[in-house]
């Protein structure tokens, strides 16, 4: 379960910050880029929680 | 003030700080991952997002403010390295430890309750800065550089409503929330960053090769907004060096460092200065630029990041409003004994809410952070050269402690005096940001100087065995 949710939480971080660079050469508009940036919010907010704070026992 | 006031706030002082009256014992010290970790959080704030838009407004040049934010952060992170943490690892003490056994529980008093005013003044920013965020869909009219006064019922109402919040919070008691804000840290950082990148085309800026002349030519043009002063590389340079003046020459982060394996770990300051106080002024500048001009933070994040940008403004400008409205709650409850922790916070809230009301307080970010270290800077400079210079000269350190004093006269005075000549310093058109430098030697020459007089007026004070050889 730690595993997954920190690989969702990274999934969250580079749905963040990827687009953006995407945005900056033009490659993709930048309803989708806050589109990406929100679904990231929300699956770092969702997992990141369950993981960060605690120590690996759990 | 009779002798019953004066021991209860002694009691009362004592009780508050009581969890960490003895220095830090070998096993309970960190390793400098968790320095890191705590500076890199601490300061990507919600503050950033306005701190960074006004170099903008001021016409800062490009180079002045990469040249100046580079040089500024070196020096803050040297001034942690070099003048806080030596200090902090051999002592083991918080602040307020130290302080009290130089200038006494009265002197100690008068300091926490100017340090909690300074906070709920700091998180009344905080709480503007959030604001702009939580009003965005009610079309809310956003305040402007020029604005010094509540501009609309709507940015009144807002304001109470996030103060609100903040303070519950505050009430509540911080624990959970600051686990939360530590989960908020990397993910404020990135969100900076995306929609600093995001805005770039914007700005005619589609290549890492377009970006310097994007930077001169729109974002830090070098000609100031109608009504603002030109900033300089020394303004941008002094400024990032006394940000956190407070914290690293003001010595308040002692409390942090004390619990540092070794003194070089100051350095982990640098990550905290260099994701916040470099890359995220720098990407919020490019924000206000993008916005032609705009440095409410609201609209400039929704524009780079859209919701995921406005969540990012509100939830910053809470994380570091509320345990700092909780820490100015703690000290202020000092001064109310008979109150509840609970009716002090509020108060304190009530104070912040209100100074937040005021856009002037978050418009005028800079000088408010630049003299709020200022008048805390003193007190380091007093540590420093009690510490360091007057075991060298032959006189005692920890004169309060020594001689059972409540006010030591040499540190009160030199706090007055050196607050007095910078007053007349700014008088002289010195500008705020500049003055801390030679503030710091003043007060080191005074403390030095009127601690030789008081200690020799006072010498039968001072037990036998103790007495200076002078």
């Amino acid at each position: 379960m730690r595993k997954f949710s920190i690989s969702m939480s990274l999934v969250g971080f580079c749905l963040t910050v990827v687009p953006s660079f995407f945005v900056f050469y033009e490659k993709l508009p930048w309803k989708t880029h806050t589109q990406l940036m929100f679904a990231g919010m929300i699956l770092w907010f969702v997992f990141t929680p369950l993981w960060m704070n605690k120590g690996k026992a759990e | 003030m009779d002798t019953h006031t004066k021991s209860s706030i002694s009691e009362r002082l004592d009780a508050l700080y009581e969890f960490d009256r003895e220095p830090v014992s070998e096993n309970k010290l960190h390793g400098i991952g968790n320095f890191i970790g705590m500076y890199a959080g601490e300061h990507v704030a919600g503050t950033e997002f306005i701190i960074g838009p006004l170099f903008v407004a001021h016409g800062a040049s490009a180079s002045a403010v990469f040249l100046g934010f580079l040089f500024g952060n070196i020096l803050a992170v040297l001034s942690w390295m070099f003048l806080c943490a030596p200090i902090a690892v051999r002592t083991r003490l918080t602040l307020y430890w130290q302080l009290k056994k130089i200038c006494g529980t009265n002197l100690t008093f008068i300091y926490s309750i100017v340090n909690a005013l300074a906070f709920c003044f700091l998180a009344g920013a905080m709480i503007a800065v959030s604001a702009t965020a939580v009003g965005l869909p009610f079309n809310m009219p956003m305040p402007g550089l020029e604005d010094m006064y509540p501009t609309s019922v709507s940015w009144v109402i807002v304001v109470f409503c996030v103060g609100a919040v903040v303070t519950s919070l505050a009430i509540l008691g911080f624990e959970k929330f600051s686990h939360f804000a530590k989960i908020c840290s990397p993910w404020m950082f990135v969100v900076f960053v995306a929609a600093g990148l995001a805005v770039l085309p914007k700005l005619g800026c589609t290549s890492i090769g377009d970006f310097w002349t994007v930077a001169n030519e729109k974002i830090w043009t070098g000609v100031p907004m109608a009504g603002q002063s030109k900033f300089t590389l020394w303004h941008c340079m002094f400024f990032a060096w006394f940000a956190n003046m407070a914290m690293h020459i003001g010595m308040a982060d002692m409390s942090i460092l004390r619990y540092a394996r070794k003194w070089y770990y100051g350095y982990a300051s640098a990550f905290g200065m260099f994701l916040g106080h470099f890359v995220a002024w720098i990407c919020s500048g490019i924000l206000c630029a993008a916005a032609d001009g705009s440095v409410a933070p609201g609209p400039i994040a929704y524009m780079g990041a859209g919701v995921a940008g406005a969540v990012c403004v509100v939830i910053a400008g809470w994380t570091t409003a509320n345990p700092t409205l909780y820490r100015a709650g703690l000290a202020l409850q000092v001064a109310t004994p008979n109150w509840k922790r609970w009716k002090v916070t509020l108060v304190a809230g009530l104070i912040t809410t209100v100074a937040a009301c005021f856009p002037a307080l978050a418009m005028k970010l800079l000088e408010f952070v630049a003299l709020y270290g200022l008048i805390l800077m003193p007190m380091g400079a007093v540590i420093f050269a009690d510490f360091w210079l007057l075991p060298k000269l032959g006189l005692k350190s920890n004169y309060a402690e020594l001689t059972g004093s409540r006010f030591t006269w040499q540190a009160g005075l030199t706090w007055a005096l050196t607050l007095g000549a910078a007053y007349y310093m700014n008088q002289l058109k010195l500008e705020l940001f500049f003055i801390g430098l030679p503030g710091w030697f003043i007060a080191v020459i005074l403390y030095v100087v009127l601690s030789m007089i008081f200690q020799k007026i006072q010498k039968k004070n001072i037990p036998a065995q103790e007495a200076p050889n002078a």
